[in-house]
């Protein structure tokens, strides 16, 4: 498959990457190269292989349900840009 | 030509646990904003997810309990998009394959039952909230309610109108609720309904669906699916094509409005998160989930039809939930007849606290002591009437019924001869009724029963003044 310049803009806006339009096809240049690096794996006859979703073959840890972090929100806000009655604020949210 | 609706939900149910789903941080609900919040829930950077068991374990009961497949092995993927109560930018949920999957649930719409199959339960994390007070032109966030453990219960599109879209939901309900993996406060958010709600022509392809969000009422919900559907219906006819769309009710208008539309729907971009490796179930874990299940609704209804003669109404009625099960057979462990006991329950006690809008866990009267009042009925120290009496005042006051008998006077009058006396002054004193009674009127004797129960202050018992008028008068 071959990305059109459309295809790399939608990406970058999806994934909220500014990219201008001189940098558009030099992008889609360089993910057209790793495409095809997949499309090699793809062509791999893989019928009858588990899918594979994590390289190593571990499985999930658990823990016990236990509320034991403490309040640290005045450590935490110190860092955020705005905040109000202990809110984070943002620009608006508009729906 | 008629329509066919076709209704799927998508149930977010709140898991109920001390701590979030991937951090320590507390789930309690009403906290001061940001108060409960870890690493992990605002994102910093670097901070590793570690799944809580109990979060795992609630979604195998529900598995369990509804006949679905449990996974052994399970994926959690990154469900991607931008939102300021999301800080990380994704939510980790479950995609390809959920820890539940399949399974049914019995629900009832008037006389009919029908069968809804599930397609899938999965685990994954709330997001934060946005106060949308103005903040200089700002929105404020609280993320305590980020990382809180969903459960997210996909139904099939297999409901055809609002009655059992809604039926669906109070089910499902039950059922989170009766194994107690959600606490199903609606108001609190912890049960929200998304529904997919599309028309068609019966036997053609299903028609395109419009998503409405969150609805946190079952009031609100079947009011919604109405005028959804009609307006659905309007457009069609009218020659215009549904566009696939996210709409929202609102309940002041009573109607749906669209969030966003199909144009800038989300491309979620799910993959699988290499913070999570596969959630591996054992055999050992699922038997003894199994083994530890309380007895459910459906078995419980069918058993108490059985082992104590009720009918499949009444015995529907009080599996209406646990409580209310669990009180039920309380009241005849303490010695109530178990008839007697469900027509007290269903009866008295629930219409009082329908009028309280309570519920049962909140009824000041306890099982042990409405035993306490059916005992007498049963042994005919008061009648029916004066138990109706005293139970309001057991409710009123927390006295038991013996103390309440005993302080009132209210002690049914069994013996005949002071009955007898009772019955020959009313007859003396209301000839016009008695000659009416002779003459072939079988309405007054009705009316002298009235007159003999009040004469005696009620504490006659009624089925012998019936019996001793009847021999007078005959």
């Amino acid at each position: 498959m071959s990305l059109t310049d459309a295809d790399v803009r939608r990406i970058a806006r999806l994934a909220r990457l500014r990219v201008s339009d001189a940098e558009v096809s030099e992008v889609g240049r360089q993910l057209n190269g790793i495409f095809g690096l997949i499309e090699q794996l793809q062509a791999i006859d893989t019928d009858g292989v588990e899918p594979m979703s994590h390289a190593r073959d571990v499985a999930l840890r658990l823990r016990e349900d236990v509320a034991t972090a403490p309040n640290r929100r005045e450590a935490f806000q110190a860092i955020a840009p705005a905040v109000e009655n202990g809110l984070y604020l943002v620009p608006k949210v508009i729906e | 030509m008629t329509w066919e609706v076709v209704i799927g939900l998508e149930v977010h149910t709140q898991l109920s646990t001390q701590s979030k789903i991937f951090s320590a941080a507390s789930t309690a609900f009403g906290a001061e904003p940001n108060t409960q919040t870890a690493v992990v829930d605002i994102a910093l950077p670097g901070a590793l997810p570690v799944m809580n068991k109990v979060a795992v374990e609630k979604a195998i009961q529900f598995g369990l309990a509804i006949g679905a497949k449990v996974n052994r092995k399970s994926v959690f993927a990154r469900k991607n998009y931008f939102y300021p109560d999301l800080p990380k930018g994704y939510q980790i949920s479950q995609f390809e394959l959920p820890v539940v999957e399949g399974g049914a649930i019995t629900i009832r719409v008037g006389d009919e039952e029908k069968r809804i199959n599930l397609t899938r339960a999965h685990l994954e994390e709330d997001a934060g909230k946005s106060v949308h007070e103005d903040f200089h032109g700002m929105s404020g966030i609280d993320l305590n309610r980020a990382g809180t453990p969903l459960l997210e219960i996909v139904s099939e599109p297999e409901m055809r109108s609002a009655a059992e879209a809604v039926a669906y939901a109070k089910a499902l309900h039950s059922i989170v609720t009766w194994i107690g993996i959600c606490d199903g406060n609606m108001q609190e958010g912890s049960f929200r309904c998304d529904v997919n709600v599309s028309v068609r022509r019966p036997g053609e392809p299903l028609g395109t669906r419009r998503e409405i969000k969150n609805l946190n009422s079952f009031k609100f919900m079947e009011q919604a699916i109405k005028y959804e559907v009609n307006w659905q219906i309007e457009q069609i006819e009218d020659g215009h094509k549904i566009q696939q769309a996210t709409i929202l009710f609102d309940p002041d208008s009573g109607e749906t409005r669209m969030m966003r539309s199909k144009e800038d729907a989300h491309d979620y971009r799910y993959f699988p998160d290499p913070d999570l490796p596969p959630l591996v179930i054992s055999e050992d874990w699922i038997a003894r989930v199994r083994s530890e299940l309380p007895e459910l609704p459906e078995a419980m209804q069918a058993r108490f039809a059985q082992q104590y003669g009720l009918s499949d109404y009444d015995a529907r009625t009080l599996t209406a939930s646990k409580a209310l099960a669990g009180y039920f057979e309380a009241t005849v462990a303490a010695g109530a007849d178990a008839k007697l006991a469900s027509n007290w329950i269903t009866g008295e006690v629930a219409a009082t606290l329908n009028r309280e809008e309570q519920d049962i866990t909140a009824c000041p009267v306890a099982a042990e002591a409405l035993a306490g009042l059916i005992r007498r009925v049963m042994d005919n120290t008061i009648n029916n009437k004066t138990g109706k009496d005293v139970l309001k005042k057991m409710w009123e006051s927390g006295d038991a019924a013996d103390t309440i008998i005993e302080r009132d006077g209210l002690k049914q009058e069994n013996d005949a001869g002071a009955v007898e006396a009772i019955i020959d002054g009313v007859l003396a004193a209301n000839q016009a009724m008695v000659d009416e009674y002779k003459s072939g009127k079988e309405k007054a004797f009705n009316a002298l029963v009235g007159q003999c129960m009040k004469a005696s202050k009620g504490k006659a018992n009624p089925a012998q003044v019936n019996e001793i008028l009847k021999r007078k008068l005959g």
